[in-house]
């Protein structure tokens, strides 16, 4: 039985594209299945932060209006054999995506994965209503930075109102990731800290990732975090948040690069 | 006492917090949930004003989200000793 999992957040530029790589890579690594859709029509990217760019022939419009089938766009990942893409449309219609199309979509990709993870665009309009539309559980990414942390705000209440399971007056289980953060900046009083945001949305924590470069190289490459250099700090931090997400009790650290020259060999031949 | 302004003035993130407790606590209850508010506002007022008459700009309807469970406060004034009857007999008998 496959979980639906929205990765959310209201505001762009937040890490949205990267933690759903990266996660769903993390989720596929330890051998579930897992698809990652992406919701953001007209402006699609999780194809390129995959390293898929070149191999998208058919995307989730074609599938939702049934113009192709499923199998024909499902992008298998070279690196990890349990792991696919489904593209969005680089069309600019806005209105290409219809609700019954998504379900049916949704619904198909449930008897086929066990990790359905939609990424959704930035905004409140259609691409993000439509992606949490039919989630079982919402990942709410978040920046620890007053703009970030308002319109994330404003997601939790969507998410309390707008989704399916909201409207059958059931409870739809949000978590927080917090992303790009700087503890250095957090101890001197420069950044709010995890107690803050906590304190502020109310969600449980699902993970800290640090603010690192590696998550810049990785999008460079076409790699997952997890996939690319997964001894990095960020990687470590991912994965401990989809172990979280598997039900299992991870105590909650943020990870730190490791510095030693062995380390750092070691670490660039696992990447 | 300049380094103490230095000091003071480094730290952003309390003021961040504080903005935003403040707004946050405005814009959700004119925010989405304010459907549901309204809809159990007008409810409950058409219940309790069955029993008991109440003026209905004396009735707030708040919820408050928490953690694990999210507070649902109805605050409702009634006049003292106001019984439906006291208070309605007047229209009651117009209406007749």
């Amino acid at each position: 039985m496959a979980e639906v999992l929205v990765v959310t957040s209201g505001k762009g530029g937040v890490g949205k594209t990267t933690s759903t790589a990266a996660l769903g890579a993390a989720l596929a690594q330890t051998g579930q299945s897992v698809v990652v859709v992406d919701f953001d029509v007209g402006l699609r990217n999780l194809d390129l932060v995959m390293g898929a760019e070149r191999r998208v022939v058919y995307d989730l419009i074609n599938v939702a209006q049934g113009d192709a089938k499923l199998s024909q766009a499902l992008i298998r990942d070279k690196r990890v054999e349990t792991l696919y893409l489904l593209a969005a449309s680089q069309t600019r219609d806005k209105d290409a995506l219809t609700e019954e199309g998504v379900r049916r979509c949704i619904d198909e990709l449930r008897e086929k994965f066990d990790w359905v993870i939609c990424d959704s665009p930035a905004g409140i309009e259609r691409g993000a209503t439509l992606a949490m539309r039919y989630a079982d559980l919402a990942v709410v990414v978040t920046n620890p930075e007053v703009s970030s942390v308002r319109d994330s705000d404003r997601i939790i209440g969507l998410l309390d109102s707008k989704t399916v399971k909201a409207e059958r007056g059931e409870r739809m289980e949000k978590l927080l990731l917090l992303t790009r953060y700087n503890q250095v900046r957090a101890g001197r009083g420069d950044m709010l800290s995890i107690d803050d945001v906590l304190e502020i949305l109310s969600i449980p924590l699902l993970g800290i990732i640090p603010e690192s470069e590696e998550v810049l190289r990785a999008s460079n490459v076409g790699a997952p975090v997890t996939i690319s250099n997964p001894s990095s700090a960020p990687a470590r931090a991912y994965n401990d948040a989809a172990r979280r997400l598997n039900r299992e009790v991870v105590s909650m650290t943020i990870p730190t690069e490791r510095k030693t020259l062995f380390t750092k060999l070691f670490g660039r031949r696992a990447a | 006492m300049k380094l103490l302004q230095l000091f003071q003035r480094r730290r952003s993130a309390p003021l961040a917090r504080e903005r935003l407790q403040i707004l946050l606590t405005h814009e959700r209850g004119s925010d989405s949930p304010s459907d549901l508010i309204a809809i159990l506002r007008e409810e409950v007022l058409a219940v309790v004003t069955k029993h008991v008459a109440v003026d209905p700009d004396r009735v707030e309807v708040k919820l408050d989200r928490g953690a694990a469970v999210s507070v649902l406060e109805i605050d409702i004034e009634i006049p003292n000793l106001a019984t439906r009857e006291e208070l309605f007999g007047e229209r009651k008998g117009r209406a007749a």
